[in-house]
């Protein structure tokens, strides 16, 4: 078992047999939770704090229930109730929370890379929960392990990636990673939503969603991150969902088998048709919800499994 | 005062091209002599054929008076450019409040005199607290010294308004400087199209707001006929547009940043916030292409865009992290790579750090000749270091080049026949 990383802060520093390690991993969280006694001890006597600067229910629910079931103490830290609103700087609010000496910090925060900068100031171990549109390692992973359990496999498969791709980190995690695993990757949106370097990517890019749809084993269906633009990207919400939607005409060029994937929370009617997320037998947006605590477990797990070698090792006075 | 002979110095002469071991003789503040004998009661000075080249004038230097002197006085900028061979500064009024009036002008002009071992000479806003609206009053502020007009970083929207103040500042004669940019397409990004700001997920800008930016300049400069000089061009796509324009005989130049000509856009790594500069790095091809425009001559300056930030706003998420380096004390080093590359002449990179700037901004300095003033950086061009940021004389240390290892260390500096700089150890 491989998992060398301190922090968590995107897909880019993990290695494929790092990745590989945290599904193996989560695969027995998954067992774990769907039994009626949920509980581990893994994380018992360890502080979590869920530090959220960009408002979250799913995503802060998610890492708080993983930490619990852990075993961790978990508090959770939320931007309309600190002091940044006071003008305390990101660098300083981390710093007061360090001295607190918790054991696993969880962020998200609206501009990227922050998370990166606030990791290099604190001494715990960092997850990224999202930043800005750089990166949602977490997000990434749990599709990753709903994809395997669904397909049986992790490579070689054809998965299209649908709408605002610009404004998502979700995306960039998902490329990141299902690259990595040498997946042949297609990108789906009107052109004012692609990225400007998307070219760079290795990436087939489509702006006609059902040529890019033909024969994909998955179907990723992204947001339309409303909050995120600052007007005009699309004429109006009707005419993307007309080109962009995806309903059951359109996943009709898909392959017979294909999965539809959605990180949630949905604009039903705007990027997908409200009964197709709710067909059982095409969506997987409910597993990937389940998928999420068990990942996130597993992450938490093995980081913290680095946090005590790494204090033992400075406790014994080791060179590493 | 005695007159000063420097012997056994490389002649960097950057108007003929010559290169050649010689001696210069000041006195009175000039140059007096090239190769000339040695006067009586002269101070001879043995140069150990170290180079001896015209003092910098380092076009676009932020200084923080009035209003940000925590960040950056006319003492500190002056001691930071003596010790980095600028022997004059041509300082950017994009101060708080902004240098749009006489008396605010006369004022620092003032303070100059008083703190900084350097000559520091001011550009005066061209609009009224930079807002692009109403001009300043061009004809006093020249009258009080101000060598060219600037919005700097704030581009003009109300072409009407700008093109009042272009046309009124040619019947003067006025240079005006502008900041190519298309603003609309420019707001709120900090970096360049491409795979790194989409990896990184940086909001970015097309380099074609710089062409068309430079377009609309070029445009109003031809309408109104204006001395015009674009501050920084740095993408690949600007460039044919302005050899158009000099080709067509508009009276245009343009500049550069040490920046642009040796970095790019990789170099921000994990979000270092040093390298977040206005306009952003860019990628190396625009990087190379813009080499070999200085090379050609097509681009006139080189500068180092010295724009001092404190730690506080450094030490923040990039994106609102502030923008712009120091560079007072790097231009010379950093500018050396590309001559220890072969891209440029050492007499090539003087005519682009030191005569063209001085040429264009009226100013008799930058030259190697009997008569010119005695402004003067003597270096090493080889001798190797690694730059050490918390030893830079600035106030504000943010320098993308901490713990580069770069060649060519100043040896002295002499403003006006006096040495300003020595370093230490040096037998000069």
């Amino acid at each position: 078992m491989t998992f060398r990383a301190r922090h968590l802060l995107g897909i880019e520093s993990l290695s494929p047999s790092e990745i590989v390690t945290v599904l193996d991993l989560a695969d027995r969280y998954v067992d774990l939770n769907r039994r009626t006694v949920k509980s581990a001890d893994v994380l018992a006597g360890m502080t979590q704090i869920n530090m959220f600067f960009e408002n979250s229910t799913r995503t802060q629910a998610s890492f708080e229930l993983a930490g619990k079931r852990l075993g961790a103490d978990v508090m959770n830290m939320s931007v309309a109730q600190s002091s940044v609103k006071k003008g305390e700087t990101l660098i300083d609010t981390a710093l007061t929370l360090n001295a607190m000496r918790p054991d696993l910090l969880v962020v998200r925060h609206p501009s990227s890379g922050a998370v990166n900068l606030l990791a290099s100031k604190v001494n715990c171990a960092v997850l990224n929960a999202g930043d800005g549109r750089h990166e949602h390692p977490t997000q990434a992973l749990l599709d990753a392990l709903t994809i395997r359990r669904a397909k049986g496999r992790l490579q070689r498969l054809t998965i299209a990636i649908c709408g605002d791709i610009a404004h998502s980190r979700v995306a960039r995690s998902n490329l990141i990673l299902l690259g990595k695993m040498e997946n042949r990757l297609r990108l789906i949106a009107p052109p004012t939503l692609m990225p400007p370097g998307a070219a760079d990517f290795g990436c087939e890019m489509f702006d006609d969603m059902r040529e890019g749809l033909k024969g994909a084993d998955v179907v990723m269906m992204l947001r339309l991150q409303k909050e995120r633009m600052d007007g005009g990207f699309i004429p109006s919400e009707r005419e993307y969902y007309h080109r962009y939607g995806l309903d059951a005409e359109k996943l009709a060029v898909a392959h017979p088998d294909a999965i539809v994937m959605h990180p949630g929370p949905m604009n039903r009617g705007v990027e997908i048709d409200g009964e197709l997320a709710d067909d059982i037998n095409r969506s997987v947006i409910q597993e990937q919800v389940e998928m999420g605590v068990a990942v996130r477990m597993a992450c938490m797990d093995l980081l913290a499994r680095n946090l005590r070698a790494e204090r033992g090792r400075a406790a014994v006075g080791v060179m590493v | 005062m005695m007159p000063l002979h420097l012997m056994n110095a490389r002649l960097i002469d950057p108007e003929t091209g010559r290169e050649e071991t010689g001696s210069l003789t000041l006195a009175a503040g000039l140059i007096q002599a090239i190769d000339g004998p040695t006067p009586k009661g002269a101070t001879v000075v043995d140069c150990g054929g170290h180079c001896l080249a015209p003092g910098i004038v380092d076009w676009g230097v932020k200084i923080g008076e009035p209003g940000e002197r925590h960040k950056e006085s006319f003492r500190s900028a002056g001691l930071a450019a003596a010790a980095g061979g600028v022997t004059t500064i041509i300082a950017r009024p994009d101060t708080n409040p902004a240098i749009d009036t006489p008396e605010t002008l006369e004022f620092v002009t003032r303070r100059v005199a008083e703190a900084s071992p350097v000559r520091i000479r001011h550009m005066a806003a061209l609009t009224k607290g930079r807002a692009g609206t109403e001009m300043t009053e061009i004809g006093f502020l020249l009258d009080a010294g101000a060598v060219a007009f600037s919005d700097v970083f704030q581009v003009a929207t109300n072409t009407r308004a700008l093109a009042r103040a272009l046309t009124y500042a040619r019947s003067l004669g006025a240079l005006v400087v502008g900041h190519p940019q298309e603003p609309g397409l420019s707001a709120g990004t900090v970096a360049t199209h491409g795979k790194f700001a989409s990896l990184y997920g940086l909001p970015s800008v097309s380099p074609m707001a710089e062409r068309i930016g430079l377009d609309r300049d070029l445009g109003l400069a031809e309408m109104t006929g204006v001395r015009y000089h674009a501050d920084q061009i740095t993408c690949a796509l600007s460039l044919p547009s302005l050899e158009r324009a000099k080709a067509a005989g508009l009276d245009v130049t343009a500049g550069v940043s040490i920046h642009h000509l040796t970095l790019n856009e990789f170099d921000v790594g994990d979000y270092r916030t040093f390298f977040k500069l206005t306009p952003p790095l860019r990628s190396e091809d625009d990087r190379r292409a813009m080499v070999q425009a200085v090379a050609d001559g097509v681009i006139d300056v080189i500068a180092s865009f010295h724009t001092p930030a404190d730690e506080e706003s450094k030490r923040l998420p990039f994106e609102e992290a502030a923008s712009g380096a120091v560079g007072l004390q790097t231009l010379l080093p950093a500018a050396l790579r590309l001559v220890h590359a072969g891209q440029l002449s050492l007499a090539q990179l003087f005519r682009a750090l030191a005569l063209n700037p001085a040429k264009r901004l009226g100013l008799p300095q930058g030259r190697l000749s009997v008569g010119a003033p005695a402004d003067l950086v003597l270096f090493d061009p080889a001798a190797p270091f690694v730059l050490d940021r918390f030893k830079l004389l600035s106030k504000a240390k943010n320098t993308p080049f901490d713990g580069a290892r770069m060649e060519g260390k100043v040896l002295a500096t002499w403003v006006a026949g006096s040495q300003v700089y020595r370093v230490p150890g040096a037998g000069v």
